[in-house]
């Protein structure tokens, strides 16, 4: 009955295929940093699914956002858990991207056909950074308003443009209540928008091109 | 090292297949058994409390007229904290008789205060008027003024405040 069901699906979705595609791919004889991408894609679903449920609680205002985030930590039953996993997992997340790059930059796994996967990768480091960045504020401690008090700061050394730049990062010229909801926007509505875009380019040609193999002492 | 998927034997591929999953598996475990604690938690929780407020030694109430005792007590919900004040006005008669009557108006919760002169307790909302033992007199209010169950212990009054 079920495998019936299954073929009914099957016949109109083609999942058998999808699978075969995703997952049944050739692969050269590679080594464990391979997996370092899989890592990350298991790290960014994990940061997903911890943050939406996150915001069950947290409230991105200066009043309350020190205070919702110690109600998660102490009142909510596994509170702890889910903020734990959140806050690791940014961290983990920051260095396995970095040590994926670092892999495929060494084995020269950027080179032709694959620019345009090592170009999106880049964007994508530089997304993944700006979550950790804009994620970073939202507890609303000491740690968090300095950090991004510096973060911003720097922003505005930029020659010319600084000022501006620091002053549309920080919503004023202030770290104010508005510096606390946009980011809280960017963290988690826009950078996720553009992780999911370019996870799905990136992903794609992953799946396209296949993976290059390790390289030859004499390559 | 070729593929052999025998019928008796376990083939590597469907090997990996079953560990993946049952790793894939025993993590959405972790994460999402934990979930369903965290969405439901505070759900759970008892809302309405309830509480024996200490309003002081019976032989201090002033005897045969009506005296307000107020106190605030603070509920919290999540982490957002309010209080409430209450006002409880203890009439003690000569023969040990006690009655405690909260001063919210029945009429739309106004602040209702003793006056001695007339007595009777006023609100300076409406004009509701209530006598001595809370029953109405005139005015918009739909009831008497609302009792508070008491007791003494050990000398001391005690009202029950219950927290919707």
């Amino acid at each position: 009955m079920a495998a019936r069901a299954f073929r009914w699906l099957d016949d109109r979705l083609g999942l058998t295929g999808i699978y075969r595609t995703v997952f049944d791919r050739k692969v050269p004889k590679v080594n464990w940093a391979f997996t370092l991408g899989s890592a990350t894609l298991f790290l960014a679903v994990l940061q997903g699914v911890t943050g939406v449920f996150l915001t069950v609680y947290y409230v991105p205002h200066p009043e309350q956002a020190y205070e919702s985030v110690n109600y998660i930590m102490t009142g909510v039953p596994f509170g702890w858990l889910i903020r734990g996993l959140h806050h690791w997992g940014a961290t983990l997340m920051v260095i396995t991207v970095v040590l994926h790059m670092l892999r495929t930059f060494f084995y020269a796994a950027y080179k032709y056909p694959r620019e345009i996967t090592w170009i999106t990768g880049v964007l994508l480091l530089l997304v993944t950074l700006g979550m950790g960045f804009t994620g970073y504020l939202l507890p609303w401690n000491q740690r968090a308003y300095w950090a991004t008090t510096v973060g911003t700061s720097i922003a505005g050394t930029v020659p010319w443009v600084g000022p501006i730049i620091e002053q549309a990062l920080r919503g004023g010229t202030d770290l104010t209540t508005l510096t606390l909801t946009r980011f809280f926007s960017a963290h988690i509505w826009m950078l996720p928008a553009a992780l999911l875009g370019l996870i799905g380019v990136h992903m794609y040609l992953v799946i396209r091109l296949g993976i290059s193999h390790v390289p030859a002492a004499d390559e | 090292m070729a593929e052999s998927e025998s019928s008796a034997g376990l083939g590597r591929r469907t090997f990996v297949t079953g560990v993946v999953g049952l790793l894939g598996g025993i993590i959405a475990a972790v994460v999402g058994l934990p979930a369903i604690g965290y969405w439901l938690g505070p759900s759970l929780k008892k809302q309405a409390s309830d509480a024996w407020v200490p309003l002081g030694p019976v032989e201090n109430i002033p005897q045969d007229v009506p005296t307000l005792f107020t106190f605030t007590r603070t509920q919290q919900v999540g982490w957002e904290r309010s209080a409430t004040s209450y006002g409880v006005y203890v009439l003690r008669s000569a023969d040990g008789q006690i009655q405690a009557l909260s001063n919210v108006c029945t009429h739309l919760s106004c602040r209702v205060t003793w006056n001695a002169e007339r007595n009777i307790y006023l609100c300076p909302c409406h004009d509701g008027h209530f006598a001595r033992d809370g029953a109405i007199v005139s005015g918009p209010q739909p009831r008497p003024l609302d009792r508070f169950a008491f007791k003494i212990e050990d000398g001391t009054l005690l009202v029950h405040v219950v927290e919707a």
